[in-house]
């Protein structure tokens, strides 16, 4: 019987990634392999506000805000649409969770976590490189931490999402399609970051 | 480039977004009584303004939703709809 096996849309680029990545001005890394569960049901509902307990925060409301309850992360994507991020392996666990709230009521739910995959970047430098590719302002002054929002970076669709504001630290959640092509562009607009550069 | 102001995620820029033509052209109300001309009107014939167009527009690479603005086509000036706090109610 074959062994299971998962290898991450960017499991080739480690080594890329990590000889563009400058000490103590900027570093990029996958995390790979983290569950995502997509869910989409009416905010003003019952079954939405039984999710929020189940899950132990409430779904966020505010465009761009991000719910946090323990090792989950809930993104808002929509008005009535979430991404609910957690450990690696714990999408089964989540779903589980989400269905028994629903108990049955109208609503989506998807394990989405082979769709994208998120580039981590932190460092002094992380909001420059952002922006060479992204017309968002990072500023903490308006993208504070825990907060995301689906815009463009360097043409390709993604997630960010502030996990710090000191460091500071991003996510780029991305598509697996345009993984390899997004870690090009951010290896190469690092390359002006240091001298360790290919 | 303009800034297009979608009603959930803010001012973002065009290349975000998809347009969707003119607002406020409805599906005839009783399709097999509507003449081929009317029919033609309903499918083909828009607006073409010099000046405040209304217009919808889907915020494709963010929140995947549509909404209304008043564009000026002179100037590019985008205002949003009137009825904007009542388009962000959730529709499916």
């Amino acid at each position: 019987m074959a062994e299971p096996y998962a290898e991450s849309p960017l499991a080739t680029y480690t080594e890329v990634l990590s000889r563009h990545s400058v000490p103590g001005r900027i570093d990029i890394a996958e995390r790979p392999f983290v569950a995502q569960v997509d869910v989409r049901v009416d905010p003003k509902s019952p079954a939405a506000e039984r999710i929020g307990t189940a899950l132990g925060a409430m779904l966020p409301n505010q465009p761009g805000e991000v719910a946090v309850a323990g090792e989950l992360s809930v993104l808002w994507l929509g008005p009535d649409e979430w991404l609910i991020l957690g450990p690696e392996g714990s999408q089964e666990t989540i779903q589980d969770t989400v269905n028994a709230a629903l108990d049955g009521d109208h609503a989506a739910v998807v394990d989405v976590s082979a769709n994208r995959t998120i580039l981590s970047i932190t460092g002094p430098k992380t909001r420059e490189l952002l922006n060479k590719g992204c017309a968002l302002d990072l500023h903490p002054r308006s993208f504070a931490v825990d907060r995301c929002a689906q815009t463009m970076l360097a043409r390709a669709g993604v997630i960010l999402v502030c996990r710090d504001t000191q460091l500071p630290s991003y996510w780029v959640i991305v598509r697996s399609s345009f993984a390899r092509y997004v870690a090009d562009w951010l290896a190469d607009a690092a390359v002006e970051y240091g001298s360790g550069s290919g | 480039m303009m800034l297009i102001p979608c009603p959930w995620c803010g001012p973002r820029n065009e290349i975000e977004f998809h347009y969707g033509g003119q607002a406020d052209v409805h599906y005839p109300s009783d399709p097999r009584s509507t003449s081929d001309e009317d029919w033609a009107h309903f499918l083909f014939f828009r607006d073409n303004p010099k000046g405040v167009f209304t217009e919808r527009w889907s915020h494709a690479a963010g929140c995947r939703r549509w909404f209304t603005v008043h564009r000026d086509t002179v100037t590019n000036e985008i205002h949003p709809d009137d009825s904007a706090s009542a388009a962000r109610t959730v529709t499916r």
